[in-house]
């Protein structure tokens, strides 16, 4: 199973019109969809606009892989539960983002080695045909590094005291 | 010496900057933690963990964000935290200014989405946090905000 998302109620009609006709293209209906409030609607596969939380999960939970835009909340659980992503950046020069966030994060993850990206249309258009064959990229802990863990938790306790 | 557990909000918008929150939890072993964002479905995440709902703003939505704005005053006033700790984003911002003008301690934690600069939310805050850190290493400077480490590892 594919599952899709934009992971907000905004729509990415850039990145669900390509996935939309290439599963027409390749009679693929393996997929699930959720794709925000207002935008192109799948002809392909079947689709919501919003999930709960819980529905959320259980989609995540089915998926073999994950295709969706490149907002940390839906990154950092594919990579928790080690689920192959490919991620397509939202942009803010198409006025689908506020900032250019996205990019950048793609951009370092994908230098990490963390995740897998589509920068465009086309370059989505070709991964989508090698999607069967992604594989998930090195998981990570349940949280946040030691680093951090211990610096937060020394300065609450520390302040406590103060 | 008796030394009380220290009271932590732990609060942030929705989407990616609740699920870093998450990321976080074993910072707050040994302390009291009261978590707040802005859905209620996100109570499931936290357990048995006290919860709190508030009201999602942005800087482009001037009446959500005053609702955002009270709601989070009066969380703040009701629960007395000794530390308020915000991933952001324009929720998170208004928790740590109150929270500081309130005498508590802030702590600010830049989300890993903003790699190549600080948010605007992240850059405001840093006038108003004792605490002021980012997940990306190349980013912390003298004057700036720090690096411990990210949610990422």
């Amino acid at each position: 199973m594919i599952f899709v998302t934009v992971g907000t109620d905004q729509p990415f009609d850039r990145m669900v019109r390509v996935i939309d006709s290439w599963a027409a293209e390749r009679g693929r209906t393996d997929i699930f969809a959720q794709i925000g409030e207002g935008g192109w609607e799948p002809q392909a596969f079947p689709y919501a606009n919003y999930l709960s939380p819980p529905d959320f999960m259980e989609r995540f939970r089915q998926a073999r892989v994950i295709v969706a835009h490149a907002g940390m909340g839906t990154i950092l659980s594919a990579l928790h539960h080690g689920k192959p992503i490919l991620v397509m950046p939202k942009k803010a020069s198409l006025g689908e983002q506020r900032n250019e966030h996205q990019l950048a994060t793609a951009r370092r993850l994908n230098e990490m080695g963390k995740i897998h990206v589509a920068f465009d249309e086309a370059e989505l258009r070709v991964k989508l045909d090698h999607l069967d064959e992604m594989i998930a990229k090195d998981s990570i802990a349940p949280f946040a590094s030691p680093g951090l863990i211990d610096g937060l938790r020394g300065f609450i306790h520390q302040e406590a005291r103060a | 010496m008796i030394t009380k557990k220290p009271k932590v909000l732990a609060i942030s918008s929705g989407g990616g900057h609740w699920v870093q929150l998450l990321r976080l939890r074993p910072a707050f072993d040994g302390a009291d933690v009261v978590y707040a964002t802005v859905k209620s479905e996100y109570r499931l995440d936290v357990g048995d963990a006290e919860f709190r709902v508030i009201h999602d703003g942005n800087r482009f939505q001037k009446i959500a964000l005053l609702k955002s704005a009270i709601s989070i005053a009066f969380i703040l006033l009701v629960e007395k935290p000794d530390l308020v700790i915000s991933t952001g984003a324009a929720p998170g911002y208004f928790a740590v200014r109150f929270g500081k003008l309130l005498g508590m301690k802030t702590i600010w934690v830049d989300s890993v989405a903003n790699a190549d600069e600080l948010s605007m939310s992240g850059q405001k805050a840093g006038e108003c946090v004792d605490l002021w850190l980012t997940q990306w290493p190349h980013l912390a400077k003298e004057g700036g905000p720090s690096f411990f480490g990210s949610v990422i590892s």
